[in-house]
């Protein structure tokens, strides 16, 4: 940046930049607060922000009432297994459309996102019932199978864009010194690709942690992962600010924490190739 | 560079994502589109049969279905203006050269990584409840009134919890935008005597058309199908001040069981979003090509 700029224009920026960013920040930053109060504190007036008694005990209290780890586990596995699947059928096919192109390609990748924009409510009975003669509902199975078809069309669009960015030459080229399609794809186009897929299994892993309709749809014990989990604090627990904040703070936290060392790798994946 | 065995490969490498999705979307369909003919309610199991296009009729003649539409309307174009405008600021002010940029930046895309419920509960209680959530603090220590946000202004409430969700998404493609632009564009305007507005105007602000189409398309995909925040913060209420199109769709079936009406809500509201759909993708797909 060629830009000169003053110290003192600097510093007001700074402080102007810092202002925004600790506002949407303090939702979170109370709630992670709030959750180390006992619960009379909580719901002082006026708040106290940092001067209370710091104490876990809503943390042990909220294990007690649900056995937290249980529901972490069945996030773990409904992420992770929704973006492997997702990545095993994406993968080939975002293969074909970036370097074997047909006249149709743009306007498959457009119905692909397109399925996305139909409100999952409209088809939850009918979804409910065949999970239900098929013995899928709130089985960890089931829930991986929803989520890889949620996600599916995003991750397929992600990998395009980032594979239409690799010269084809140079699998050609692969391809001449006699590598099957399959080793062409897995040893040549995956390790090249491997920034561009990193991103787009983060983003998928923070998309199936987070998706609230049909995991709370779907589950009831067995497969509810962590969005059930807090579901279940909406009322009349959601008065004990304490406790709901200790809940929130558990449910938010794993995800928060990848996100933010992941923060730069994700944000290129975001753009769906389309801002350089 | 396409041989025939190559082309004949893609195929069908593409086939099982294609072949899953259109099972994914036509199965449920299908049976939305039947159940939507019929008599099908959990509470009276004997009334079965055909009733004439009765569902459709029912759920869109049904004095809220004008109201949902619109609301689902002002949820989502709400949603995109504030996040579109506060993002072009916000991705300005974390451009300009400030003193760790870095902890900004994980900062502001926080919100990003935060479930719906808890995001809704979070907002709910303790900071919209008007007798001890920190409006209502901040209220008294004003020495006003508190005010009751999701009773009094519920579909602006939950604008405002949207907004906070997607706000990081929209900054941060703007800022990756933004920083894609050469300072030498900049820096020729300035010397051209163009002013910080104009520069602003003429030359930002097309750069950004890409992101903001980006931003438009996904956000749009996703804000479609808000649910989940109304059903915790206002259910829909008071009245059917913050009901949307899906909100009525799940009140139809899981609280009055009546799956006929809900399944025709259904197929009347994919209808509508494929409109929206199909707008959209015209209008972006003519923007992503070039």
């Amino acid at each position: 940046m060629a830009r000169h700029i003053s110290t003192q224009r600097r510093a007001l920026n700074t402080a102007s930049a810092w202002t925004v960013a600790l506002i949407l920040f303090f939702p979170i930053l109370w709630t992670v607060l709030t959750s180390f109060k006992p619960e009379a504190q909580a719901v002082a007036s006026p708040p106290i922000f940092l001067g209370f008694d710091w104490t876990l005990q809503n943390y042990v209290d909220v294990n007690e009432q649900r056995d937290y780890f249980r529901y972490f586990v069945n996030s773990i596995i409904i992420a992770l297994g929704s973006t492997a699947f997702g990545l095993v059928l994406a993968v080939p096919a975002a293969w074909s459309m970036a370097f074997v192109p047909g006249r149709k390609t743009k306007d498959l990748l457009m119905w692909m996102l397109s399925t996305k924009m139909m409100p999952a409510v409209g088809v939850l009975v009918p979804i409910y019932l065949l999970f239900k003669t098929l013995g899928l509902l709130d089985t960890r199975f089931g829930m991986v199978l929803v989520l890889t078809l949620m996600n599916l069309p995003i991750i397929v669009w992600m990998l395009y864009t980032y594979f239409k960015e690799i010269p084809g030459e140079i699998l050609e080229a692969a391809r001449m010194d006699g590598a099957s399609l399959r080793s062409e794809i897995l040893y040549v186009l995956t390790p090249m690709a491997v920034p561009g897929i990193a991103s787009t299994v983060l983003l998928n892993i923070i998309l199936a942690w987070n998706e609230a309709f049909w995991t709370i749809n779907l589950t009831v014990t067995d497969a509810a992962p962590l969005t059930k989990f807090i579901a279940g604090f909406s009322s009349p627990q959601g008065l004990f600010y304490a406790k709901l904040s200790a809940a929130s703070t558990m449910a938010i936290a794993p995800i928060l924490i990848m996100g933010w060392f992941s923060q730069k790798q994700l944000v290129r994946g975001l753009t769906f190739g389309a801002v350089k | 560079m396409a041989t025939q065995s190559s082309r004949s490969a893609a195929r069908l490498m593409l086939s099982p994502t294609v072949i899953l999705l259109l099972v994914w979307m036509i199965v449920p369909l299908a049976m939305t589109l039947w159940f939507s003919l019929k008599r099908y309610n959990l509470l009276y199991p004997d009334r079965t049969g055909f009733n004439d296009f009765g569902n459709y009729t029912r759920f869109v003649l049904s004095p809220a279905f004008g109201g949902a539409v619109v609301n689902t309307l002002i949820l989502v174009v709400g949603v995109l203006v504030i996040t579109v405008v506060l993002g072009i600021l916000i991705a300005l002010l974390i451009d300009q050269p400030i003193w760790g940029q870095g902890i900004v930046r994980i900062l502001v895309i926080s919100p990003f990584f935060i479930m719906p419920p808890v995001a809704a509960l979070i907002w709910k209680n303790m900071f919209m409840n008007p007798t001890n959530g920190l409006f209502a603090e901040a209220a008294k220590l004003l020495g006003m009134a508190p005010i009751d946000f999701l009773g009094q202004a519920p579909l602006a409430s939950i604008i405002l919890i949207v907004a906070w969700q997607w706000l990081p998404f929209a900054t941060l493609i703007l800022l990756t935008a933004l920083q894609s632009l050469s300072s030498e564009e900049l820096e020729a305007a300035e010397m051209d005597g163009a002013g910080a507005i104009q520069r602003f105007w003429y030359i930002m602000l097309p750069h950004l058309a890409r992101a903001i189409t980006v931003v438009v398309l996904i956000q749009t995909i996703f804000l479609l199908g808000i649910f989940g925040e109304i059903l915790v913060t206002t259910n829909g209420g008071p009245g059917t001040a913050s009901t949307t199109l899906p909100y009525l769709i799940y009140k139809e079936a899981l609280l009055d069981f009546d799956v006929g009406t809900a399944a025709a809500g259904g197929v009347v509201a994919v209808i509508l979003a494929n409109i929206v759909a199909f707008f959209l993708m015209r209008a972006i797909g003519k923007n992503l090509d070039a």
